[in-house]
């Protein structure tokens, strides 16, 4: 009798532990709760436009987009990553040999979490990768032949839907809970987090520029800015918003970074790849 | 009659000069207060919290000390310490209270 | 070497619809590099659009328009199959045309 009601009490104490376990890492649950909280706050926006960032907010500046996107400003930066991408290597190999299918139509699986070196892994990253595997010098993570770069993977996998896997590997829960706690914390002297802007704001302005929702945000990297004057790279978007809020930035692809880009991603899930885009 | 003079003289010279020692900062006062404020960045960079500004006001604090003007040079490495500090406690207080702020 | 003009241009009836995407810095000669230094302007003085041996489209452009401009106009009298011809000068001297079919 006494072992029966022990038992019992395992059984509820143990069915307990995940609301008493404030450190248990839930992606599908967050997941659920992230997209549910964008689709009832803007019943309106199909799911799948979340990906066009401000334009799934403001009519007019999707009429403004909708001209520039018949003849992109992104068209060089994407040319000139073909043709990068074609070009081989000293050593003869090219980008090819590095990538699954060639490198076309891959941008949706990045990130992922690498069990072997233990991190995550994003396009970027594993294109500098690919690079010094094959003795060249690596790319500046925020100029503009990474941009090129990713410019085209992202073209060629337009309309291709992310696909995050988080095993569990307790490594890959750790990133994403990790990247997730880098994206609603405060931080700079305005004392912002990515969240105060992309999800507390989406569709309202900041100065002159409409915020985008955090839902689908990752979707159009890279991204041409008209401000920038030309394509810019993940890197320059994360490190730019981090001194916009007056915080000194992390280095191009820090850890953090690459955390926040996996949690982005992987709540991004299911929607397409809109990149490159093309943005005030 | 001189003597007197001369006594009076040093009566006022010896109350000037302390107050005027009070007033003034100079190169000593700037580097104990610089060290301090760049101590507390240091700390915040430790912690990956710096904040532009403090760099800023550092930069600011020793200008004025090469200008020569060290009342403002002290005054701005003040002003970066406390940022400085600002930073490090922002860290330290969203450590849990990221928490709040997560979409459920 | 690749051109630095991307034409389109549809005929629609009497009308024909016509987009140009042109790649130049269009340095306005007021910016600053990072070292502090002035980037010397260089900037498209011209733009040209002919058809039939006549223009039918002319822009004056300067420092005010920015990199890569794009430019959009329609005009009449072509057909789909004739030949529109874009050119460009700039303020250093340089140029370049290209001829395209309209669509």
């Amino acid at each position: 009798m006494l072992r029966k009601i022990f038992i019992a009490i395992a059984i509820v104490v143990g069915a307990a532990q995940p609301l008493l376990a404030d450190n248990a890492v839930d992606p599908k649950a967050d997941f659920k709760a992230f997209r549910d909280y964008f689709t009832k706050r803007f019943p309106k926006v199909p799911l799948d436009d979340f990906v066009n960032g401000p334009y799934s907010m403001d009519a007019d500046l999707r009429k403004q987009w909708k001209a520039i996107d018949e003849f992109p400003p992104y068209e060089f930066a994407v040319e000139k990553g073909k043709e990068m991408f074609a070009t081989p290597f000293k050593n003869g190999k090219t980008y090819d040999d590095c990538f699954q299918n060639k490198g076309i139509g891959i941008r949706q699986n990045y990130p992922y979490f690498d069990a072997k070196s233990g991190q995550v892994i994003t396009l970027d990253l594993a294109l500098n990768q690919c690079r010094e595997a094959n003795g060249e010098k690596p790319f500046d993570y925020t100029k503009d032949e990474m941009a090129a770069l990713t410019a085209y993977m992202a073209f060629t996998s337009r309309g291709k839907r992310f696909d995050i896997k988080i095993s569990n590997d307790p490594r890959a829960l750790a990133a994403y809970k990790i990247g997730g706690e880098y994206f609603y914390t405060r931080r700079g002297q305005l004392n912002f987090s990515c969240a105060s802007c992309h999800v507390q704001s989406p569709g309202n302005h900041i100065r002159t520029e409409v915020l985008a929702p955090a839902l689908g945000i990752v979707a159009a990297l890279p991204i041409y800015r008209s401000e920038w004057g030309g394509m810019g790279t993940t890197s320059r978007r994360f490190t730019s918003c981090n001194s916009q809020v007056r915080g000194v930035p992390l280095k191009p692809e820090d850890e953090a970074y690459r955390n926040v880009e996996y949690f982005l991603s992987y709540m991004s899930n299911g929607l397409p790849i809109s990149g490159p885009g093309a943005r005030p | 009659m001189r003597t007197r003079a001369l006594i009076r003289m040093a009566i006022i010279l010896s109350l000037a000069a302390p107050a005027t020692e009070a007033l003034a900062a100079n190169a000593d006062d700037f580097q104990a207060a610089l060290a301090k404020a760049e101590a507390a960045n240091k700390q915040a960079g430790a912690i990956k919290n710096q904040w532009t500004t403090t760099a800023g006001t550092l930069k600011a604090a020793q200008a004025a000390a090469a200008a020569g003007k060290f009342d403002d040079a002290v005054k701005l490495a003040n002003d970066a310490e406390a940022l400085a500090n600002a930073s490090i406690a922002q860290a330290k207080e969203q450590e849990t209270a990221w928490t709040q702020a997560v979409v459920r | 070497m690749a051109s630095t003009i991307r034409v389109r241009a549809v005929a629609s009836g009497d009308s024909t619809e016509v987009q140009s995407l042109i790649q130049h810095p269009m340095d306005s000669g007021f910016v600053k590099d990072s070292k502090g230094q002035i980037i010397p302007a260089h900037h498209i003085e011209v733009v040209q659009f002919e058809h039939g041996g006549k223009t039918v489209f002319t822009a004056q452009w300067g420092p005010a328009v920015s990199k890569d401009p794009y430019l959009k106009f329609s005009f009449k009298g072509a057909k789909k199959g004739d030949d529109l011809k874009v050119s460009w000068v700039d303020n250093k001297g340089a140029s370049d045309s290209l001829v395209a079919k309209i669509q």
